[in-house]
């Protein structure tokens, strides 16, 4: 098995999109339409198929983003209010505000692809909380799927290719390479520009589950990593890297919590009957102003259960018996009751029915009804995904009548790589854009990416025709590895010469999940223990090149894992960089703390040849094997998240603080 | 081990080049055993139990049986799903029975046109994506 029994084959196309999810849908509907306009040709390229893939491929329940312009019922400027309290300020105002501004029209476009929206007797839509919408969302993947792939057109989508590595030209990218996991073909996609948008980073920390269940992350497991990888790889700046998502959920099926808290208004309580939100409310002081901000941030109402559950509180439940009974009875006579009771039953199952159907099973396998009985509650393992309620991803150019100079060096969403855009999970420090957010992100970047050809007119890159055989022999050397090896013991997964994909998987996440702040050891770390981590990151990573695969599927697991590796090192070497939020003590959750004031922005070096950035931030370059991986030397910027700040305006007051580190 | 396959049902697909639910998994989990002409789950500790293969087997064929590590046995979620809706039955442990049915769509499959019926076409130096700002419902997109 070598890598030439694999055929070679090119694709060149103007616009490449990497990824087939919210964001990939977003910008492949948009830039469809210039590139028609211009003469252009857009090409999208998916691991999975795009009617089911990403984060949606199950469903959702809600359109977390919605902000009702049309009626008047929030203006841009709450939405931003609202992501920077509810992230401690960690925000980029300008690209916050972007998404917000367009994410309503994309909802309205759903509403006319066929996206159930739910409507109350005057034909409103049917809030969940002041920005989430309720839908019927079981084919919402689906429709959206539709509306892109129709737009782009079959002939132009790849589905089942795995996009492994970045094409350089100096500091422009060119497109990428990758391979099918159903035919002996390597692609190579020749591209003037490309979007980055391939979704968050799971199971770089360990489960919660032990066996079978590991692949019930609450983020779906085939987020591996590949925009941190791809942008990282391509010399792309990163922000928000320190920052992870440790949402909490119903316990181990990860059940959607959204729903209980906003519609239905439920308490969560510990193993005493308390509520830690009454109980521990002088701890949020400290945490001010955003402590004192209604509702109070995600990450603190989660620091306050966790430090009940540290005292040996537990568990911790979720009233859902007694939140039931008060909607029920407020609703009027018995017959009433009972009416409302029934639709609520009906509410509360979709929930879990659109978007997480292991709940359902865990619910019926142990005989819940929530007008019952409570339900525990927990902190999930921690992920890395920028569209939801993490930050972490690449920095990119604000919008040219929003952003201030310095965030503006390109068209909208375009990294510090020329040609190389990022959206959804691929592009930090815009939090709490969610599915529709993302899709109108995507929608953003699409367009700003066609712009980007028309104006700019880049010239076709310069490719390298040894280095990509090279790259091809580096991206199938698994199968080689196995191959030539695997006779060589008389039980093929248990082998000196090679390291089996989920073998290495599960050392990565044991790495993580004991060194940097995982589930096991209660979300906390330390600096000697994040020290010990690089160290045997560092080992890893030596072991990555003895990856072994036995077939393509296995082989994409290979790569999988190396994506993660890399997102993990970028964590770990933010955590350590970040000494200002490293604490008051090991103690402290890292998800709770890592959100302090300030959005830090690393350049993170890798041996990719010349990689300049824009000038904002030096990317140093690695010069020999023995430097780290990745190098976090960073900006810590905090302009744009002045806490203080009343009125919003984005604008010329950053930024306040510059430090520089090494 | 989350989504499996019942063998008596399983036809294969009838042998066609892709066999739905292995077109569909978004983990690339499901694949076809040549020789039996039976699909399997190759890797049950990486499904994300999301059903799409369930959903989209032709002969209903594949069920899931919840994650071992933490999910007592005896509980069933079986979809149904057509055009349009998606009914479910839920067998409690306990042998109680729920039963959901919910939409699923609005408009007919594969018609969602990308404009959505809009139809302006703003300049590619403002801010207004392809159907902005008529699909905001606004006469503008706000700018500060
Ligand atoms: C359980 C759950 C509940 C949620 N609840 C809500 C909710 O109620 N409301 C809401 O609005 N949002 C919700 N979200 C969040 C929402 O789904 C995400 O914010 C959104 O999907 C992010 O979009 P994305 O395009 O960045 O990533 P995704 O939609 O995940 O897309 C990533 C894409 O990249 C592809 N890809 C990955 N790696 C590669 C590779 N190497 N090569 C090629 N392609 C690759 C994938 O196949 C996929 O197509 C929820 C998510 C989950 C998982
Ligand atoms: S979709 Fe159903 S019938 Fe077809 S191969 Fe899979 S399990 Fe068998
Ligand atoms: S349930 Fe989902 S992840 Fe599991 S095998 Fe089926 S399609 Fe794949």
């Amino acid at each position: 098995m070598d890598h030439k029994d694999f055929e070679t084959v090119e694709v060149e196309t103007d616009l490449l999109i990497l990824g087939g999810g919210m964001a990939a849908c977003g910008a492949a509907v948009e830039a469809a339409f210039w590139a028609r306009e211009n003469g252009l040709k857009v090409t999208v390229v998916d691991k999975a198929a795009m009617d089911r893939s990403g984060a949606v491929a199950m469903g959702l329940s809600a359109l977390n983003q919605y902000v009702g312009l049309k009626d008047g019922e929030n203006t841009i400027h709450d939405y931003v209010n609202y992501v920077r309290n509810d992230l401690m300020g960690v925000t980029r105002e300008d690209l916050v505000a972007n998404i917000a501004r367009h994410v309503d029209s994309t909802v309205h476009l759903y509403e006319k692809w066929g996206l159930p929206i739910w409507k109350d007797a005057d034909g409103k839509y049917v809030h969940e909380g002041r920005w989430q919408l309720m839908i019927n969302g079981e084919s919402y993947k689906v429709v959206v799927a539709e509306a892109a792939k129709n737009a782009v057109g079959k002939e132009n989508i790849y589905e089942r290719v795995f996009i492994t590595e970045p094409l350089m030209d100096g500091d422009r990218c060119i497109g990428a390479v990758g391979f099918s996991v159903r035919e002996n073909k390597f692609y190579v996609f020749k591209a003037r520009a490309t979007i980055c948008a391939m979704g968050g980073a799971v199971g770089v920390f360990k489960p919660r589950s032990t066996g079978e269940g590991s692949g019930r992350a609450w983020y779906p497991p085939f987020n591996s990593g590949a925009s941190a990888y791809f942008t990282l790889k391509a010399g792309a700046e990163m922000t928000c890297q320190e920052v992870r998502f440790i949402p909490v959920r119903f316990k181990d099926a990860y059940g959607p919590v959204g729903a209980w808290f906003l519609l239905f208004k439920s308490r969560a309580t510990n193993g005493l009957g308390e509520n830690y939100m009454e109980t521990r409310a002088p701890v949020l002081e400290q945490y001010a102003p955003y402590g004192k901000v209604k509702p109070v941030p995600a990450n603190l109402r989660n620091y306050l259960m966790m430090l009940d559950v540290m005292e040996g509180k537990g568990p911790i439940f979720m009233r859902t018996e007694e939140a039931i009974k008060k909607i029920a009875s407020s609703a009027g006579d018995e017959k009433a009751a009972k009416k409302k009771l029934k639709e609520l039953e009906t509410e509360a199952w979709e929930d879990f029915l659109d978007m997480t159907i292991s709940q359902a099973i865990l619910w019926a396998a142990t005989n819940v009804s929530p007008e019952e009985k409570s339900s525990e509650i927990a902190a999930a393992e921690p992920y890395f995904i920028g569209s939801h309620s993490g930050a972490s991803g690449a920095w990119v150019s604000g919008p040219k009548d929003l952003a201030p100079a310095e965030y503006c060096w390109g068209e909208a969403n375009m990294t510090t790589v020329k040609g190389l855009f990022a959206a959804g999970d691929a592009s930090g420090a815009s939090s709490h854009k969610f599915s529709s957010g993302s899709h109108a992100e995507g929608r953003i970047t699409g367009k700003a990416a066609i712009k980007y050809l028309v104006k700019e007119k880049p010239a076709k890159g310069k490719y390298d025709a040894g280095k990509i055989e090279a790259l091809k022999a580096r991206i199938y050397q698994p199968l080689k590895t196995f191959a030539e090896n695997s006779d060589k013991t008389t039980q093929p997964d248990v082998n000196p010469n090679y390291l089996l994909p989920n073998m290495f998987q599960m050392r990565l996440q044991k790495l993580m999940d004991e060194y940097a702040g995982g589930v096991s050891a209660q979300f906390t770390t330390s600096k000697p223990l994040l020290e010990k981590g690089l160290e045997l990151l560092k080992l890893l990573k030596e072991d990555s090149e003895k990856l072994g695969a036995e077939s393509l599927h296995r082989l994409m697991r290979c790569w999988e894992s190396v994506h993660r590796m890399y997102q993990a090192e970028a964590h770990v070497r933010s955590v350590l960089f970040r000494e200002e939020s490293r604490w008051v003590g090991a103690a402290h959750p890292v998800g709770v703390l890592q959100r302090r004031l300030s959005l830090l922005s690393q350049g993170m070096g890798l041996d990719v040849g010349e990689v300049s950035g824009s000038g904002l931030v030096p990317v140093p370059r690695r010069r020999s094997q023995d430097e780290p991986l990745v190098a976090a030397r960073g900006l810590v910027r905090d302009g744009m998240s002045r806490p203080d700040r009343r009125e919003w305006g984005v604008g010329p007051t950053a930024p306040a603080s510059d430090k520089r580190r090494s | 081990m989350p989504s499996f396959v019942i063998p008596s049902k399983c036809d294969g697909c009838k042998a066609l080049d892709k066999t739905a639910c292995q077109y569909i998994c978004p983990n690339d989990l499901m694949v076809l055993d040549k020789d039996k002409m039976k699909a399997y789950n190759r890797d049950p500790w990486q499904c994300w139990e999301c059903y799409n293969c369930v959903k989209i087997c032709p002969t209903q064929a594949v069920d899931v049986r919840g994650y071992a590590d933490f999910v007592p046995m005896g509980a069933s979620v079986v979809p149904l799903r057509s055009t349009d809706s998606i009914m479910w039955t839920i067998t409690f442990r306990n042998g109680s029975i729920k039963r959901f049915k919910f939409p699923t769509r609005t408009t007919p499959e594969g018609t969602a046109e990308p404009a959505g019926g809009w139809a302006n076409k703003p300049s590619l130096d403002s801010e207004a994506l392809f159907t902005e700002p008529e699909s905001l419902g606004l006469s503008a997109v706000w700018t500060k």
